[in-house]
Order: C-alpha cells, then structure tokens, then sequence
C-alpha cells in the first residue's frame, strides 16, 4: 500500500501517541524459489500498541500467520527467512537481536497461543509441568512459588479445581480446557504481547463464544496489546479495537474496528464481509407440497467403542429418536456441535451407516429394511457431497472419470457417462479442460465443484451435504453455497444440509434441526428457529454466534440464487 | 505422481541410483551368462584349485576344476529368478490377504490375521527349511517355500493401508455412487496404497536372495541349478586353501543384497516425499 493510503488511517484513542508495543515496518518474508509467489509477507505495516487488540483477518494464504511466526522465530529457516524490513519490540529491531534476547522476548515478552489446542500441548506431561516450564525459563521463582503461580494461572483462565487440574494429563481434558491451558501457558509470563493464532477455530461455537470471552477480559484487565489473528469477521466483530486485512501477503486494509466493519472501502474486504453467511430476513418460507421425499422416523444409533476378546465395550449413543421429513425442493439444516449425531443421521439416509433400529423411508420404501441388492436402485436416488475437498476425491483418477464413475457402476456406457461429466463439470462452474485433470490441479473451492458435479451425475432426488462448506475459505465459501443454491433450485432437489455453522444454515435452510448428544432438541422453519427458538440449547447456540450484534452493511449482504457464480 | 517428478526424487539418493546401476550389472550378467560362459558351470572348465587370475579361469576354480565366474554369472539369474517370483507370488498372497482384512474389517479380518499370526510366530528360516525338505529341492518348491515364510508382513501392511482408506471419503463416495466391493478394491484403493507396498517389496526381493543362499548353503538348493549359496557351501570345508572359492560369491551376494535395499530407499524417497523431506 502506499504511503498516502496510510496516512489516512485514522488515529483511534490517545494511545497512537505513545510509543507503539510492537511497530512492524516494511516486513518482507520470502519463500522458497518456486512456491507459488516470490514473498509470503510483502511490505507490511503496521503497528500495536498497549492495551489493545489487533485484529489480522485474511484467508488462508494470506501470509497472516506468517507474521506471527516471524515475530515468534518460527519461520521454518533456512527455506523461509525475512528478506526485509524490521520488527521494532518497544522501538528495539527483534530480528537482529542477539539469539539469546530473543529468546527471552519471545515466551516473556512475546507469548503466542496456537491453533491446535490438541497438539500443542506435550501429551505426556502433566498440564501444570508445562506451565512451569516457561516460568522456570524466565524469572526465578523457586519451585514451590511456581507451583501456586500455575495453579493461580488456570483460577484466572477460569477452569474448575485448579489444583487438581495442575496434575492431569492433557488427553483428559476438552478443547476448551486444552486452549484455557494454552491461554494460561502464554500468560504465565505477564506478556507485554500476545499473539492468538486462530485460537478458536477448532473450537465449537458456544466453547468459541467462551473463550473469546476470557481473551477479552484477560486482556482488558492486562491491558497487554494482543494481535490477534482470525478468517472470521464475526470474531473480528466480536473482539477487534483495529484491523488489519492482508491478501496475498500485502496489507490491503488498515484502521479502526467500526471503520472496517461498517464502512469497508477495499474491494477485498468488501468481497470478504459479504461472504460471511447470515441469516437473510427475507427469505420466504417453503411451501411443503405433495408427499415427503424422505422420512426419518426414530432412527437410533449405538457405536460400540474399545472392548476385546474379555472386555466389554463401552457404548456411545450417536443417535437417539431422530425424526424428520424433508419434501421435495426442500432444504433440512441439520445443526450440531462436534459429537451431536448430525453426520451419523445423514450417513444413515445414504446409506454408509446401518442405524440399529428406526424407519428411513424413501418415497414411502423403508430403506433400512432392504438389502444390499434392494437397496442398489436407491443409491442413485441419494446423493452425498462429503466435507474434506483434498480427500474426498481419489488422487490417481481423472476428474472426468471421478465424475462418470457412478453412472458406468449403473450400466451406464462409459462414452456416454464421460460425456455428461464435461456438461455437469460446466455446469458447476468449471470449464471443459477440467474433465482430463487430476485433482491437485484444482483449489479446494474447485474440488468441491467436483465433488457435487459427482453427485448430480447420479441425478438424485436428495442430496446429503456433510459440512460441504467448512474446509473453505470464507469468500470460497459463499460462491459454493450460492451454487448449491442454484442447482438446488434448477433440478428441484431436496436436500439434507450438515453444519455445526448456525450462520451457514440460516443461509440456505428451509427448515433447521437442532442436535445435540445425539438428539434432536428443535425442529422448526429458519424463520421460527432464528427469531423465536424454544429450546433453551437452541438459544445458547444463537447467543453464541461471533459478532452477532453486529450488522453486514446493508449493500454488501447476500442475496442467494442469482445464478451461477464463477469457479475459484 | 508424474513420471519425470518420480525421476527426480529417485534421482536425489545418490545411493539408489549407485545401487541401479549394481542392479543393472548384475541383471546384465544374468542376462548374458550363457553368451559370456558358453559352457555348462557344473563342467570341468580348468584344472582344480586355480587361484584367480590363472588363465582359463579369470576368478579362479573349484575343487572339481569348475569356473567361479561362470558360476557367479549362472547363478545370478537362479538369484535373481528366485527373488523375483517368490517375492511376486508372497505380493499375491500378501496383498490379497491384506486388502480383504482391510476392507471388511470385522470377522473376516480378525480371522485373516489369526492365520497371519500362525506364520509369524513360526521362525522364518526354519519353516523354509522344513517346507523345501518336505517337498524336495527344486525351484518350485523353494520358489514357493520363501514365499509362504515372507507373505505376512505385506499382508498386515496391505492391511494398515486398506484399514485407513477404506475411511476416507472418496472410498465412501464410491460406495455412494454404487460401484462394487471388487471395483472400490481394485480401482480406489489399491492404486493409493501401493507406494508402501512397492518399497518393501523391492527390500523383499533381497531378502528372498539371502534365503535362497541361506537354502543352497545347507544344501536344500536345487541340485540341477548353480547358485551363489551352494558355491559358498560347497566351499567352507577348503576356505583356509582356497579363499576365492566362497569370497567371489559372497561379494556377488553382498553387492546385490546391497543394491536392492538401495534401490528400496530410493524408491521410499520418490513414493513417500512426505517422509524423505522430513528426514532430510
């Protein structure tokens, strides 16, 4: 960006007039020759001051986390390494410090909180030995002081019976706890900085709600500058003093939370808040005609966990009295937390799972009744669009072919079958060539293309989508669901929509399921789910949503099926 | 994977492409034995006990007045022929075994690794020996007797590969899209776990040559087949007069051992980029 771009930036509060905490000028970090760009981080500027949080939004790629690993000492040396700029900690450059300053800058001065709760902490040492650890390292407090001071750390992160919590291993603990931990492990300092990477995106959404809770107030009561880095505009909404937007390593947007939010002015990150799903006021109820298409009724579900030749094994009910009817043209959100039973039910419906009791009737055949050879016919008829875009299609196989694989399975003939492939890959959005690749030529929001091109090749009457959208990028993310809108529309298809995203279903469900612990706790038009839930649960999840005070600008927000979009 | 990719990184290991070269010398050697040493190896050639060097024998003879390098050269296609079919026919056995436990999972695989497990707690060599005793030393037989002793381990690796496809979500929407068990065994998971299964089969082959020595030196070898293993045996009682009787034919058994597991690594590097840049 240039420097009259920057010099607009407003100043926000009186702490623009005192030194910054962390002063970031002209950062630049190459890559490898031959990755897909020259630079990860381009030029970047920016500053944080005391006391407040920075927000860094981009998709994945955008070379946010990178930062943060350049100011930790992270970068994977010697492929990736700084070629530019410096990072001034309390006006002194970090990067040409001596190694051992450094060292005790970062896990003192500078804590970080990662990701993955479930891998970053040691599984085989007891939580309270870990937090020791950085307080061993850093002051020199004898061992019975640090003792109290852990357990007075996992008080403060707000986890029940400190004490006692101290001496268990972390595979006893949820991903909640485990980042409460991670969270008291970066504290255990007094960091001038923290740095969050993408501290709840692993976690559900109330356990999200939680924990941004307790960044917060940690960090208001700290008053510690926190540079924290996200994809989620609800989580901007929620926590952000200032943001920083990066895109292709370049910083695009820069300036106060309410600016950014309310008053975007690059295009990028208009495009990024338009894509953030929501629920859409208007949107008209649908009108259930004829018979239902699919009616589950009291599907239940035992999974037999451990147990061996003298043990017994412990059961876990994944479902439990699950109930409901989709109509043809109709769209089912299913909603649940991770473990809920949603996927259990729609692996149910295609199929993939046997339920151990209940009715899954299809045009009024019950479906579990059937054997393998019944049951062929209506395979065609239910159609599933799977979560992970880089598993779901086998590596060694051309896409055309993962594409007339199920067809020529029918007694299709193959010339035929590869035909319809290139039309159904047109008309998901992706061009003729696309049939003779494989599939790590494609992005993830490409494969995903794929991935429902495969389905409709079966011509279903029902499609499953399991999580179809969560392992895209936001911007990704709402051209997928705008397709899925659209074929859903065009073919008339009913549809079964999987998510733990309350946002996402609001968007595209005509009617919406809760689950939870294998159960369905509310089912209601999205309408009556969204403006007046009943079901206590169903309330905590609504209250849980990031940022949900806050408002998309009114031009920028959705408007579903306005055709196809392009292919990304 | 690309062809010219697959070259690069086998290309890398310095070492791999050392022991393709080896390789290639001795499959020469086996190729063309019978054009370089036109004569029957089991024939008179020379005069007993020639050092090497002496003038019909460039590697010297044996106590019968027999050609050690002819020998190598003949007994590196029995080397190389047992290698190869009894490490394709433990690959059937293995492979299929494996890829059925895998993919039902359940009774099926719980009895197919009971089975598994009878053949490996029986010493390898010792069931080797009993089985070509029993059946008399022939090529068959001890073509057949190295393969039942070295199946189980693909067998269980067949498995680990198929336990973990057969969740992934691409084997899961082949059973959406109707194709059959026959078609997501053979065309969806096979072609994605064979990289493993390559590379410990090429270490195999090496491990099959030893046995084979290991066979012939205890006189199970086929009596109407020259091969390294029986030239070493046949050799121990005059190792202290004659050195070069047993040293040229272990250092045939040596080099190529050696070049196979090369090669094995080399093909690791190339199949399993993952696991060669995190050790590298």
């Amino acid at each position: 960006m240039s420097l009259s771009e920057l010099t607009r930036i407003p100043t926000e509060t009186a702490a623009m007039t005192t030194t910054p905490l962390l002063d970031v000028r002209g950062l630049s970090i190459a890559l490898p020759p031959g990755a897909d760009r020259p630079l990860a981080v381009d030029n970047l500027t920016f500053t944080l001051n005391p006391d407040e949080i920075l927000c860094v939004v981009g998709e994945s790629g955008s070379g946010k986390s990178m930062t943060a690993h350049a100011m930790m000492g992270l970068l994977p040396a010697p492929h990736v390494r700084v070629a530019g700029g410096s990072l001034l900690f309390k006006g002194k450059d970090v990067l040409t410090m001596p190694e051992a300053e450094q060292r005790s800058l970062r896990g003192g001065r500078i804590a970080m909180v990662f990701q993955e709760p479930m891998t970053a902490l040691n599984p085989l040492m007891r939580v309270g030995r870990q937090i020791g650890e950085s307080l061993r390292e850093h002051t020199d407090l004898p061992a019975p002081a640090r003792r109290a001071r852990v357990v007075e750390l996992l008080a403060q992160v707000g986890l029940p019976n400190p004490a006692e919590l101290a001496e268990a291993y972390p595979f006893r603990l949820s991903g909640g706890q485990r980042q409460r931990v991670m969270i008291a492990m970066a504290l255990a300092c007094q960091p001038d900085i923290l740095i969050a990477d993408e501290p709840t995106t692993a976690l559900d959404v109330t356990t999200q709600k939680q924990i941004l809770d307790l960044i917060r107030s940690i960090q208001a009561e700290r008053h510690m500058g926190m540079m924290f880095i996200t994809h989620d505009f609800g989580v901007v909404a929620e926590i952000a003093h200032r943001v920083a937007v990066m895109r292709h390593g370049k910083l695009v947007e820069y300036g106060p939370a309410s600016d950014v939010l309310n008053r975007p002015q690059h295009p990028y990150t208009r495009q990024l808040i338009a894509s953030v799903p929501h629920y859409i006021e208007h949107r008209d109820d649908h009108t259930k005609a004829g018979a239902p298409l699919l009616v589950a009724d009291k599907v239940r579900k035992v999974f037999h966990v451990g147990g061996g030749l003298f043990k017994a094994s412990k059961e876990v009910v994944a479902g439990d009295d699950l109930s409901l009817t989709i109509h043809p043209g109709e769209t089912v959100g299913l909603v649940g937390e991770s473990g809920s039973g949603k996927s259990t039910l729609g692996r149910s419906i295609v199929g993939l799972i046997k339920p151990d009791s209940g009715r899954i009737l299809f045009q009024g055949t019950d479906l579990l009744a059937l054997d393998r050879k019944g049951f062929r016919p209506y395979r065609r008829a239910v159609q599933m669009v799977f979560q992970d875009p880089y598993a779901s299609l086998n590596p060694r196989h051309r896409v055309g072919d993962i594409v007339a694989q199920g067809p020529v399975a029918f007694g299709e003939d193959r010339g035929k079958a590869l035909a319809r492939a290139r039309e159904l890959l047109a008309m998901v959005g992706l061009d003729g060539s696309a049939a003779d690749r494989y599939p790590h030529e494609f992005s993830g929001g490409q494969r995903q293309r794929i991935g429902i091109a495969r389905a409709l090749a079966m011509e279903p009457k029902l499609l499953v989508a399991d999580e179809p959208v969560s392992a895209l990028d936001v911007s990704v993310q709402g051209q997928v669901l705008e397709l899925l809108d659209d074929i859903r529309k065009r073919l008339n298809l009913a549809m079964l929509f999987i998510t733990h995203d309350l946002r996402v279903a609001a968007q595209v469900c005509d009617t919406i399921a809760v689950m939870r612990r294998g159960r369905i706790v509310e089912l209601g038009t999205a309408r009556e789910v969204f403006t007046n839930p009943r079901d206590a649960y169903t309330r905590s999840l609504l209250d849980a949503i990031p940022g949900k005070s806050w408002h998309i600008p009114e031009d920028l927000q959705a408007k579903m099926g306005s055709g196809v979009a392009g292919a990304h | 994977m690309m062809k010219s990719e697959f070259w690069r990184a086998f290309a890398r290991n310095k070492g791999a492409v050392l022991g393709l070269v080896i390789l290639a010398a001795i499959v020469f050697l086996a190729a063309f034995a019978s054009f370089l040493f036109p004569n029957d190896p089991w024939d008179m050639a020379t005069a007993p006990f020639q050092p090497p060097l002496s003038e019909d024998a460039l590697l010297g003879s044996d106590m019968l007045g027999r050609d050690i390098a002819a020998g190598i050269a003949h007994g590196a296609r029995v080397s190389l022929l047992i290698g190869l079919t009894s490490t394709a026919a433990a690959l059937a056995i293995g492979v299929t075994l494996g890829a059925l436990a895998g993919f039902h999972g359940g009774r099926v695989d719980d009895a197919i690794m009971r089975f598994t497990e009878l053949f490996q707690t029986i010493p390898n060599f010792v069931l080797a020996v009993v089985l070509v005793a029993i059946f008399t030393p022939s090529l068959t037989t001890i073509v057949l007797a190295i393969a039942i002793v070295s199946w189980p381990p693909l067998a269980r690796l067949a498995r680990a590969e198929f336990l973990s496809l057969r969740t992934r979500e691409f084997v899961q929407a082949a059973i959406t899209t109707g194709q059959s068990n026959t078609t997501i065994i053979l065309r969806q998971i096979l072609p994605n776990s064979l990289s493993p299964i390559i590379v410990s089969a090429s270490l195999m082959v090496a491990t099959a040559i030893l046995l084979e020595s290991s066979l012939s030196f205890l006189g199970l070898g086929d009596p109407n087949a020259m091969s390294w293993g029986y030239m070493i045996g046949a050799a121990r009682t005059v190792i202290r007069q004659a050195w070069w009787m047993s040293v040229f034919p272990g250092l045939a058994i040596v080099l190529t051992v050696l070049a196979l597991n090369l090669v094995g690594e080399g093909l690791n590097d190339a199949l399993n980029p993952k696991l060669a840049r995190s050790r590298g």
